[in-house]
């Protein structure tokens, strides 16, 4: 079928309509997989809702998931307007834990709460820019394709944090790699303390100051994209890069600007995970959030309004699946991987296959309703 | 000197023991590129394999059953990225990813599901697997010196998918220089437009050429789960797939470099694991971390043309939209 054939959609259909289609669809197809797995995908589903927000504290959980993925999503879509494919987030944001780690080792206990923990935070969005830098550079300047500078980089950085936390950094006298735990200073308030200081009582659970961080990223995506010169080149390159040269924008430099503020959000991922929960640089922190990014990015649609909202779905998701753990005999958490892979397929890589169909249902219903009144 | 040898001996004997599955992914991800598509869900496609070939293995006993059924899953896998990619134009490398990630939770949740062992399937017995081949004249040629030792640890005692994927390099050499199919396999990954106005389905070779890359990965995958290990583990595939993907790029697409690239990284891969914490002169405890990244180092300095030049096909990456 080709899509020339098809009438054009109207906006509000391919911005709310489609991708709740895909996902619709993504869900059906797991809802038939839990099924052939013999349980029951419609009591699967309420457990996972019920456990993403309804449970005891699950808000919470919910929300801190959500913090890592409005960070990875983010660093996603500011590369996808200026069309560079950075899968490389899972590095950045591992080497934005390395910055974070070593300026809470180095200073955490020395300077009052205050200074030290802004600087971890500045520390690991410095550190996963200089990790993107290198991919967008050769981009930029050698023209090496970016989807594979930023896989190997993926896994440059897991050699290197391997290398570092079992070697130079690793707690000493001990044999699992990790460093030691921060000094308190460098914690970050978490909502809980923060609440219970009010006098409200609510349960335990990790979510802390990274998420106003987050909060206050998705805000400054929107003004870089939408309000600023840097934005209008990032969306003219995206668009049509050679046009955007002969119209004097200077391509090379915002592609790497565009990879460095995209490692630089990847980066801020660890600000919640190392310096929110963990408290010390361990192996494997990032756990495929950065992958999941690349779900938040399509599915929102490159905008904040829609990453946040599928940055929740997915923190739900991650949140409400490890219920299905104690729930269900023959389902596990790691159905979230299915989910989410399946997500991936119909929002991502067959984005617009329903466009055909809806397209021509739209126009004949329009073509009805006009033919009606004329 | 004699023992370095040897121990030199029997690290190339590993060599092609961890190279097995690169070779087999990067002649599958050589013909899914060259026609045009990007295959980064080699990774996906073996972590399946690996897991079908041992839950069919463990299930049945046969091992040949198990490479049978995990070929098949591998093509549907193949077929999925062709019908996304292909049919409907979508993003090849948000396809793969989704296959990548779909594998990783599949597997787990299927493993789960029949065996309850924690996503493994249970240890295979030695008629469930493929066992090394013993070569003929063994005794004899063992009083002959240097050849005796070579021939023993390094050409026998390898299992049938390990000879297999070293037959497969000059099959796929032969299909992809000397036949019709891969002449048109190199163009529709090029000039995709002239293999159109020829008379010949874009679409159809390119399908083609994923199915090829999906019965390839499902031999690696039984490889890893049943040649060389006794069962399934999660996430077995370890990034093995994205080597075999480096591999196909350092050896510019073309199916000997390609080899000798899986058979380099085969190579650091073994060094490394023998040389895990020995003191080497001069240098100090040995980098194994370093080594094992390598490759990786190795194709982002190719990628950036500082080595030659890689060239990868024109229309890489590229619906084609007649």
């Amino acid at each position: 079928m080709s899509k020339l054939s098809a009438p054009p959609l109207p906006v509000w259909a391919d911005v709310i309509l489609l991708p709740i289609l895909n996902l619709l669809a993504a869900l059906f197809v797991c809802g038939l997989i839990i099924a052939a797995l013999g349980e029951n995908p419609f009591e699967a589903l309420i457990v996972m809702i019920n456990g993403a927000f309804f449970y005891s504290g699950s808000l919470g959980f919910t929300l801190y998931y959500t913090t890592n993925f409005i960070f990875t999503g983010l660093a996603v879509a500011i590369a996808f307007h200026a069309m560079l494919f950075n899968i490389g987030g899972e590095g950045q944001a591992y080497l934005g834990g390395l910055g974070a780690g070593l300026v809470a080792l180095a200073l955490g206990g020395v300077v009052p709460a205050l200074i030290v923990i802004p600087l971890a935070i500045m520390a690991s969005a410095l550190f996963g820019a200089a990790w993107a830098f290198i991919p967008g550079y050769l981009q930029a300047k050698r023209g090496s394709h970016i989807v594979i500078t930023t896989i190997m980089f993926n896994f440059i950085a897991a050699s290197l944090m391997v290398w570092l936390l079992a070697g130079p950094l690793i707690q000493p006298g001990q044999q699992s790699p990790q460093t030691p735990k921060f000094d308190v200073s460098t914690h970050l308030p978490t909502a809980t303390d923060f609440l219970n200081s009010f006098g409200m009582s609510v349960a335990n659970s990790p979510l802390n100051f990274s998420f106003i961080i987050a909060i206050a990223c998705l805000i400054l995506f929107w003004v870089i994209v939408w309000k600023t010169k840097f934005g209008y080149e990032l969306r003219a390159v995206g668009h049509n890069s050679e046009a955007a040269h002969y119209a004097g924008i200077n391509v090379p430099r915002t592609i790497i600007i565009a990879m460095l503020i995209s490692g630089a959000f990847a980066g801020l991922m660890a600000t919640n995970e190392i310096l929110g929960v963990q408290h010390k640089v361990i192996l494997n922190f990032t756990s495929g959030f950065g992958f999941t990014g690349i779900a938040v990015a399509l599915m929102g649609r490159n905008h904040p309004v829609g990453i946040f909202l599928a940055s929740l779905l997915f923190g739900a998701l991650f949140q409400g699946g490890a219920e299905l753990d104690f729930e269900f005999k023959s389902i596990t958490r790691e159905m979230i991987l299915v989910i989410q892979g399946m997500i991936i397929l119909f929002s991502g890589a067959l984005a617009y296959m329903f466009n055909p169909y809806v397209a021509r249902l739209i126009y004949r219903v329009t073509q009805a309703k006009k033919a009606k009144h004329g | 000197m004699a023992e370095f040898l040897y121990q030199l001996l029997l690290t190339f004997d590993a060599t092609i023991r961890v190279a097995t599955p690169l070779i087999l992914c990067a002649m599958a991800g050589m013909f899914s590129e060259r026609s045009g598509i990007i295959d980064i869900s080699l990774e996906g496609k073996l972590l399946m394999g690996a897991f079908v070939a041992a839950a069919v293995a463990a299930i049945t006993g046969s091992p040949w059953l198990g490479v049978i059924c995990a070929v098949f899953a591998c093509v549907i896998f193949a077929l999925i990225h062709g019908f996304a990619c292909i049919t409907h134009r979508g993003n090849q490398v948000v396809s793969g990813l989704a296959l990548n990630i779909l594998a990783s939770g599949l597997t787990v949740t299927i493993g789960i599901a029949l065996f309850r062992q924690g996503g493994q399937t249970p240890v295979l017995g030695k008629e469930a697997r493929f066992r090394p081949i013993e070569w003929p004249l063994l005794e004899t040629l063992d009083t002959v010196p240097v050849i005796g030792v070579i021939y023993r640890e390094l050409i026998s005692g390898h299992n049938t998918l390990t000879y297999l994927a070293l037959i497969i390099v000059p099959i796929c050499a032969f299909v992809y220089y000397k036949t019709r199919f891969g002449l048109r396999l190199r163009a529709v990954g090029d000039v995709p437009k002239a293999v159109d106005s020829a008379g010949v389905s874009v679409s159809w070779m390119r399908y083609r050429a994923v199915i090829i890359a999906g019965v390839l990965c499902g031999i690696a995958g039984a490889y890893l789960s049943t040649g060389q290990g006794a069962g399934f583990v999660r996430e077995m595939s370890a990034g093995k797939g994205y080597i075999a993907l480096a591999a196909v790029i350092f050896g510019k697409w073309k199916p000997y470099t390609a080899f000798a690239a899986c058979l380099l990284f085969g190579f650091l891969d073994a060094a490394s694991a023998r040389l895990q914490g020995v003191e080497i002169p001069l240098i100090g405890e040995a980098p194994s971390q370093l080594m094992l990244a390598l490759p990786y180092i190795i194709v982002v300095v190719v990628l950036a043309g500082f080595i030659g030049k890689a060239s990868p096909p024109t229309a890489i990456g590229e619906p084609y939209i007649k």
